[in-house]
């Protein structure tokens, strides 16, 4: 294996400054572009075990190499291209904001496999995306989230306001909500995946505006620290984050990428390799609920399996009606669940949440 | 929903400690003519060696002294191909930084996860209960104290004594102290490893008790950050303080604002404490003459001797 390891500040790739691996194109070469460091124990950590994966399964007929901490922006499509020349026939980038430089470079690339992870623009031939249903396991955390709150005052640290994040807030709300009827939700948007100063700073001004639980869409464990501290409780993101068990961690939402860079890696060898939109959950397996600890109350961990089986086997929509928009507009009537391409592009708040979402 | 004053005002003093301690060191390197651009990588190395130390030895004093040598020990990389192989002070400031981020993910790489031992509050708990005034005077550990003592220390070496004034004669003209008998590149050298202690206890601030556990790349732009406030500061350490407490306040308080579900636009908020730094620069620097006077005249000038 060839590590392309390189952690990289902004300002020094603003200066041009990249790492280089030496070409190699006797194996199929696949480049993994990661929007931070491996060691986040979160979402870059769970798309590298993806990564490590595709090196199990194939060993030697496959070479991997990474870039971790790369900026989104342009600075990526230099990263990109470095790959290439280095050799590289396929490349996952694996976060939203690089949904156009990877457009970018594969039109000039056509004979090289991309796989943008959250995104929904496929300009060329050559781009599939991929994403988690997300949002089945935030219904879960906020079923638990609902019953464990006392001050009935949900904090969510959210990172941008993309759909993504804003399908999460809405079905972790709704659940919630269905628990507890008196539940409110304060979400503080903090613009970064990864700042763990940041995130810290965040939890702490949502304990300190009274929320007793934190859902975090960003990648560090940093806010389950100050949770710790703060006797409040908050759920592992992306990755387990086991070691904050039994508490603060109460359970987890899991991203499992290995399945499908697998499967995605194993068609480009083999040359039947095509576009695709995939979008899976905690059917398929993508999305995993972690151990619910002790902490959580025995009925409520059975009513919270309960609403995990029943998503996973389809049963049951997260996003299942009469739910109304923000503004009280109907946006799907009773019993109604929504087509996925309204539910990607998500840029609204259900009925319920306070609060603007930033545009 | 209104904002408590107080656990904001707590919140932001912690918040400003790291880049405080930062660039109250990088401050003093400038004065003696450096520019140490690595003050993120030294930060990490701080943050990763200070967090390795405590958890090993159970005492976040020992973490916060290891933090301080970790810091110094970089800098003293940095002094030494810049001071006596005279290479670049732009680049190699940056090539530290690249540095000290990849030896710290690599140093740290068993130690993701784990909680460090707690560093206690300074003052005992009858004090901290005060209302309002307890918290926000007494409710900080040590280092909060230290940071602040330090920059009086800095203010008064620079301001009140001889060896403040023969520093600041390095900086402005190096040519002239080596005239005058000064041992330039000595002094140089000290204020570097000043400025990596300062930056690697800021960093060990932030891994024992800001986030408190350790990340690969947690100082997320806290040097850069910290070298800004320096320009900022226009190279005073009370306006330092100033400044860090400026930036760290706005920051603290505009993710309260939003917690508090106060309707202001969150793009506002967010990029608030870089527009308030902006404005700040623009007025201070609109005085023309005296933002020039103030920036040391030989910053980031290579000398030797037989110049």
């Amino acid at each position: 294996m060839k590590k392309l390891t390189s952690l990289m500040a902004g300002a020094a790739l603003a200066l041009g400054l990249g790492a280089a691996a030496s070409a190699q194109d006797d194996s199929f070469q696949v480049g993994f572009v990661y929007v931070g460091p491996i060691g986040d124990y979160g979402w870059t950590w769970t798309h590298d075990q993806g990564r490590l994966a595709v090196e199990e399964t194939y060993g030697d007929a496959v070479e991997t190499v990474y870039t971790e901490s790369v900026p989104e922006g342009a600075d990526a499509e230099r990263v990109m291209t470095q790959m290439i020349l280095n050799g590289a026939d396929m490349i996952f980038t694996t976060s939203f904001g690089y949904m156009e430089a990877t457009n970018n470079v594969a039109a000039r690339f056509p004979d090289v496999r991309f796989e943008h992870a959250t995104g929904y623009r496929r300009d060329h031939d050559n781009v599939s995306t991929y994403s988690a249903r997300f949002y089945e396991g935030r219904a879960v955390m906020g079923h638990i989230a609902g019953h464990m709150t006392e001050s009935n005052i949900v904090g969510y640290i959210a990172s941008y306001p993309i759909p993504e994040v804003i399908r999460g807030i809405n079905s972790a709300y709704l659940h919630a909500a269905e628990v507890n009827p008196d539940v409110e939700f304060r979400v503080v948007w903090v613009y970064t995946w990864f700042d763990p100063a940041v995130e810290a700073d965040a939890a702490q001004a949502l304990v300190d505006a009274g929320a007793d639980v934190v859902l975090q869409h960003t990648d560090s464990t940093a806010p389950m620290t100050v949770l710790a501290e703060a006797d409040a409780f908050g759920f592992g993101q992306a990755s387990d984050m086991l070691q904050f068990a039994p508490a603060p961690r109460l359970s987890s939402i899991m991203d499992q990428w290995g399945d499908y860079y697998v499967r995605r890696v194993g068609e480009a060898m083999e040359g039947n390799w095509a576009q695709a939109d995939t979008w899976e959950g905690i059917g398929d397996g993508m999305v995993g609920i972690g151990e619910m600890t002790e902490t959580i109350p025995e009925e409520v961990r059975a009513s919270a399996a309960a609403l995990r089986d029943s998503i996973a086997s389809g049963a049951y929509h997260p996003f299942t009606g009469p739910i109304n928009r923000q503004d009280g507009s109907v946006w799907l009537a009773e019993g109604e669940t929504p087509e996925d391409g309204p539910l990607a592009g998500m840029d609204f708040y259900v009925e319920g949440i306070e609060g603007e979402i930033p545009n | 929903m209104v904002i408590d004053p107080v656990t904001l005002i707590v919140a932001l003093i912690g918040a400003s400690t790291p880049i405080l301690l930062a660039a109250i060191g990088e401050l003093v390197v400038e004065r003696s003519g450096v520019l140490n651009l690595g003050v993120e990588g030294m930060m990490i190395i701080g943050a990763v060696s200070g967090f390795i130390i405590a958890v090993n030895s159970g005492s976040p004093w020992l973490g916060f002294v290891g933090g301080a040598f970790g810091g110094a020990v970089l800098s003293l990389i940095f002094a030494i191909l810049t001071q006596y192989l005279l290479s670049n002070q732009v680049a190699t400031g940056l090539a530290l930084t690249l540095f000290g981020l990849g030896l710290a993910a690599l140093m740290g790489e068993a130690y993701a996860g784990i909680s460090p031992p707690m560093t206690p509050d300074l003052f005992p708990e009858a004090m901290r209960d005060i209302p309002a005034l307890g918290p926000i005077l007494f409710g900080h550990d040590l280092i909060v104290y230290v940071s602040l003592a330090l920059v009086a220390a800095v203010w008064f070496m620079l301001a009140h004594t001889r060896a403040g004034l023969i520093l600041r004669a390095v900086g402005e003209s190096h040519e002239a102290a080596h005239a005058l008998g000064y041992k330039v590149v000595r002094i140089r050298v000290l204020a570097i490893l000043f400025g990596g202690a300062c930056a690697g206890l800021g960093g060990a601030y932030l891994s024992l008790v800001r986030v408190p556990s350790w990340t690969e790349g947690m100082t997320a732009g806290a040097g850069w950050i910290a070298l800004a406030l320096v320009v900022f500061a226009s190279w005073k350490p009370w306006r330092a303080l100033l400044g860090a407490y400026l930036f760290g306040g706005i920051a603290a308080l505009q993710l309260r604002l939003q917690a508090a579900d106060i309707n202001i636009p969150v793009v506002l908020l967010d990029m608030s404490p870089y527009l308030v730094t902006i404005i700040v620069l623009v007025l201070i620097s609109s005085d023309k003459t005296r933002a020039a006077l103030n920036a040391p005249a030989a910053l980031g000038k290579v000398f030797h001797a037989s110049g």
